[in-house]
């Protein structure tokens, strides 16, 4: 267990560059997110902790181990690196197996035979996968081959765990079961783990931090709680969310952002910055009302997705579309008239140009 | 920020740290020393024996004093140009073997291709009876040697212009057989179609399993006819694999050299290869290796039309992965007369030569085909002065036997070195993929096949006739044998190599390498057990070409390194038929006995499994 740190990473591919001065430390023993949509550098990332890319520039350092280092000359293998990755693909070697595929290591490091074997017990007991011993992997399913790459890990005991995309071969009710064991993994290995998703709701639910990345650098760097409640732009505002944050694009007028067919209370601070600006709130965040009341927006419902426990509501302000999300499991008429009000706490501003948020200013 | 980009700032390439580092990344990249190695070893036995030649071809050399005598040797000379080109000896030595390499070339590769495409229809898109014998009988003629063909032909069709007897036709007529039915054009290119038809069913019938019948049926809905389906789709999406199938018949029967030899010799009917075969007996190198040059521009001359013409539109889609279907043809009232054909055709190019070269081992008196003048003599006879020289019969004959063991260890030899180089090529090119070594190395392994074998082993006797710096000279050693089969197979088995390596996802190696197992044992148990199935296919190749080789190696072979095709050859120069058809009959048994081993062996060991995966 140690941290990871990254410094400066520089990586590209040709002409293209993936990677843009990334600075990134991962505490010892926390778990890490990296999420981001594809192409945005965050395999590209992990697979330079591991040593399988070589940044262009830059220092990596494992623990008090610089494993890479341009500056100084140093590129150690992934061979000694003492890290675990869990791919994609699970990687199970498919003539070995599940004994096999799980001490083959093992036997590379010179374990006595007796330590081999009682790791193996071991990792096979916490994946349930005992008696699979001698299975070769394609006679297992998905699930059962993800749990043979998780014990692989567990009788490694790696001090760092990286995992690109673990679950994205998975359909979305072993997801679920698989995000927990993942978890437990990390928490009984006690390892440093970074972790690469497209997957809000796996960083969101997995995480001790998240990183946001797109087209090769961070967007944001925080608790899962601030990348969601209070998103640093409108990138992260619009990445995160399901469904979707809604964006009000408009400019300020009479102490107020006159968006065409709706008006958004601004704060003073804002106010007085004038010009134009973004405001965006979350569907959940908006205050629903079957009466009219004084002061609140009437919209007229255009279309009902119930999923269970929630209801989403797709809303029209005039032309302008607006999707909210009711508890409950709602059966209304469309084109039923609603009236919404915007909680000032809950919105957020962004810059239009810059696309910042502008909180720090207010 | 200026602080962050002070500290990361590039090294010179020269400075110790980044020499250093470039170190460390070698040594983490095995990929890039095996491909460089190997680039360095393809470069020295491809690249460099093709300059030695064009050196050769143009200084002047000891034996040019016969012609030149105040030649200096070693001095820049046009006169092997001036020999080949233009000169009047040029039509005899350059022309007319020209004119005749591409006359058979060209008839050849039309009928082979014709006849080919045909079978592969037939035998991918329709409703033919027998389809799983016919499979395997089609492509028996591929294993054999391609002049097999050439001596049932003689069996067949001799006349005793040679001095030696007549073949059964005259024996059962009467007839004396005309020069041109003997021997010449119309033999030679008969023979070589029906050998080299079994090339082009292969390529084909490969291309066509690929096209989506779905295809042809969108056509139908357009309301197409059945022919015109076939030519408006399945023709234009099959371009490219009948380019290629065209271009690489012709290429290899530029470079044939065993059907001409026996079939062209006796009535000095030069080919290519024959000329260059004469010009090094004349112990005329220079002129053999303008020849063998000009041979190599021909192929590459042949290769680049082709990838003009087809090359453009090589990337047809036709294998999506989605839904694939193939719908066989009904062939209605002509299922049971093309079946028929089919099997008639069989009985002419497969069993047809096959009992001609039985009943020739078997005749005592040569040009005797009655029932009384049977034999066993040359299979089991113990050496009689008054009988062939003398010579004993095939299990008595030591010289035959040790050709045989020779001829095994050749193949064995040759599979192994291919197996291993062809893993090697292909690991180092999909590892590196995109890398300029990558290619280099891809188009290296490539290059043998423009060198037709002829050539090939002209080049090869320039090399390796002197030392070269710690390698002896290694003319007339087995080892040239071995090292010139692997070469001219390399294309081949790089393809193997590179297509298993392919079906091998990178995650499974990086795995490994992350879990801390080091590239020996991760090549040792996970390479070479998964690309196992593949590998296997290609060295069992390797070794039926190198058991049934003559063209590649006819100039290298000497007493010391004698295998059984050259045995074949040498008992044929004599008029000795009856111990060639034996030897003959010989080496198709056992290279027919060992592939279906091999088949038998490599469906037992678990491939099953690996491709459930």
């Amino acid at each position: 267990m140690g941290q990871i740190r990254l410094s400066g990473i520089v990586k590209s591919y040709g002409k293209e560059v993936v990677v843009k001065n990334l600075d990134l430390a991962v505490r010892p023993g926390e778990f890490l997110t990296i999420l981001g949509p594809s192409g945005c550098g965050k395999t590209t990332t992990l697979r330079m902790i591991a040593g399988l890319e070589e940044p262009d520039e830059g220092d990596i350092m494992l623990g008090e181990r610089t494993v890479f280092s341009r500056s100084k000359g140093v590129v150690l293998p992934p061979e000694v690196r003492g890290l675990g990755l869990i791919f994609q693909s699970y990687a199970l070697w498919p003539h070995m197996t599940v004994a096999k595929n799980i001490t083959l290591a093992l036997k590379e490091q010179r374990l006595s035979k007796v330590e081999i074997a009682e790791r193996l017990e071991i990792a096979l007991k916490q994946v349930q996968l005992t008696g699979y011993a001698e299975r070769y992997p394609s006679e297992l399913s998905g699930g059962q081959q993800q749990r043979v790459a998780v014990a692989r890990l567990i009788a490694l005991r790696p001090s760092y765990l990286l995992m690109d995309e673990p679950l994205s071969n998975l359909d979305a009710k072993l997801r679920t079961e698989m995000r927990a064991s993942l978890k437990r993994l990390h928490r009984d290995l006690k390892a440093t783990t970074v972790y690469v998703t497209h997957d809000q709701i796996e960083a969101l639910t997995l995480s001790d931090r998240v990183i946001i990345m797109n087209k090769g650098r961070i967007m944001q760097e925080g608790t899962p709680y601030d990348i969601y409640h209070h998103p640093a732009n409108l990138f992260v505002a619009e990445f995160i969310g399901d469904p979707g944050i809604n964006l009000f694009s408009g400019t300020v007028a009479n102490g107020a952002l006159d968006c065409g067919d709706v008006t958004i209370p601004l704060p003073e601070a804002l106010a007085a910055r004038g010009g134009e600006m973004v405001a965006a709130i979350r569907p959940e965040k908006i205050l629903v009302s079957d009466q009219p009341k004084d002061g609140w927006q009437e919209v007229k419902t255009e279309i009902l997705q119930p999923t269970g426990a929630d209801t989403i509501l797709q809303v029209r302000a005039g032309e302008t579309p607006i999707t909210l999300l009711q508890p409950g499991f709602l059966t209304l008429d469309e084109g039923s008239s609603r009236w919404i009000s915007f909680a000032p706490e809950a919105l957020s501003f962004f810059d239009k140009k810059s696309q910042d948020n502008l909180r720090e200013i207010a | 920020m200026t602080i962050t980009l002070e500290r990361h700032k590039k090294p010179p390439f020269w400075s110790a740290r980044n020499l250093s580092y470039q170190a460390y990344r070698l040594k983490n990249r095995p990929e890039i020393i095996i491909g460089v190695l190997s680039l360095g070893f393809l470069g020295f036995v491809v690249l460099v024996p093709l300059f030695q030649i064009i050196r050769e071809a143009l200084t002047f050399q000891r034996y040019d004093l016969a012609y030149q005598r105040d030649g200096v040797i070693g001095s820049l000379t046009l006169l092997h140009l001036d020999r080949v080109f233009n000169q009047p000896i040029s039509q005899a030595l350059f022309y007319k073997p020209l004119m005749n390499s591409l006359k058979i070339g060209f008839a050849v590769t039309l009928i082979a291709v014709i006849v080919g495409s045909s079978l592969a229809w037939l035998m991918v898109r329709t409703n033919i009876y027998f389809k799983g014998t016919f499979g395997a009988m089609l492509v028996f003629p591929y294993m054999m040697p391609s002049w097999v063909g050439a001596l049932a032909w003689l069996t067949l069709f001799k006349n005793d212009r040679i001095g030696g007897s007549g073949g059964m036709l005259t024996y059962i007529t009467g007839v004396e057989v005309p020069d041109w039915v003997a021997y010449g054009f119309l033999p030679i290119t008969f023979t070589l179609a029906m050998h080299y038809y079994a090339y082009a069913y292969l390529l084909i019938s490969g291309a066509l399993a690929t096209v989506d019948s779905e295809l042809e049926e969108a056509g139908a809905t357009c309301g197409m006819g059945k022919w015109k389906r076939i030519r408006m789709i399945t023709i234009p999406l099959l371009l490219p694999a009948l380019g290629s199938a065209v271009v690489l018949t012709f290429i290899r029967i530029l470079g044939t050299f065993g059907t001409p030899a026996l079939l062209g010799l006796p009535v000095r009917f030069f080919t290519f290869s024959t000329q260059i075969y004469a010009s090094i007996n004349a112990r005329n190198q220079g002129d053999a290796y303008v020849l063998a040059l000009v041979l190599i521009f021909l192929a590459i001359t042949f290769i680049w039309i082709n990838s003009r013409i087809i090359g453009v539109r090589k990337s047809y889609v036709t294998m999506t992965g989605k839904g694939f279907r193939k719908r066989e043809s009904d062939l209605g009232l002509w299922r049971w007369p093309l079946t028929l054909l089919i099997i008639v055709f069989l009985l002419i190019t497969v069993l047809l030569p096959m009992v001609l070269l039985l009943w020739e081992s078997m005749t005592l008196i040569p040009g005797n085909y009655s029932f009384s003048n049977l034999t066993t003599y040359f299979w089991a006879g113990k050496g009689n002065v008054a009988l062939a020289y003398g010579e004993p019969g095939v299990i008595y004959n030591k010289g035959i036997l040790d050709a045989l063991g020779n001829s095994i260890k050749l193949g064995f030899a040759a599979a192994l070195f291919n197996g291993a180089l062809g893993l090697l090529v292909g690991y180092a090119v999909v590892r590196g993929r995109g890398a300029r070594l990558a290619r280099w190395l891809e188009g290296i392994a490539f290059a043998p096949y423009i060198f037709p074998s002829i050539a090939l082993g002209a080049i090869y006797i320039g090399m390796f006739s002197t030392n070269i710096g710690p390698i002896p000279a290694l003319y007339g050693t087995f080892s040239i044998l071995v090292l010139i089969t692997v070469i001219k197979n390399l294309p081949f088995t790089s393809r193997t190599g590179i297509a298993a390596m392919l079906q091998i996802h990178q995650s499974l190696e990086e795995t490994a390498r992350v879990q801390g197992i080091g590239w020996f044992r991760r090549m040792f148990r996970i390479i070479v057990p998964l690309s196992m199935s593949g590998l296997v296919a290609g060295m069992l190749l390797t070794f039926i070409t190198a058991m049934r080789e003559l063209s590649l190696i006819i100039l290298l072979i000497s007493p010391g390194n004698m295998v059984l095709t050259g045995v074949i050859f040498g008992y044929q120069e004599q008029d000795m038929a009856q111990h060639s058809a034996a030897v003959t009959l010989m080496l198709v048994v056992i290279i027919i006995t060992i592939s279906v081993i091999v088949r038998l062996m490599s469906r037992r060991v678990g491939v099953g499994r690996l491709s459930a995966v």
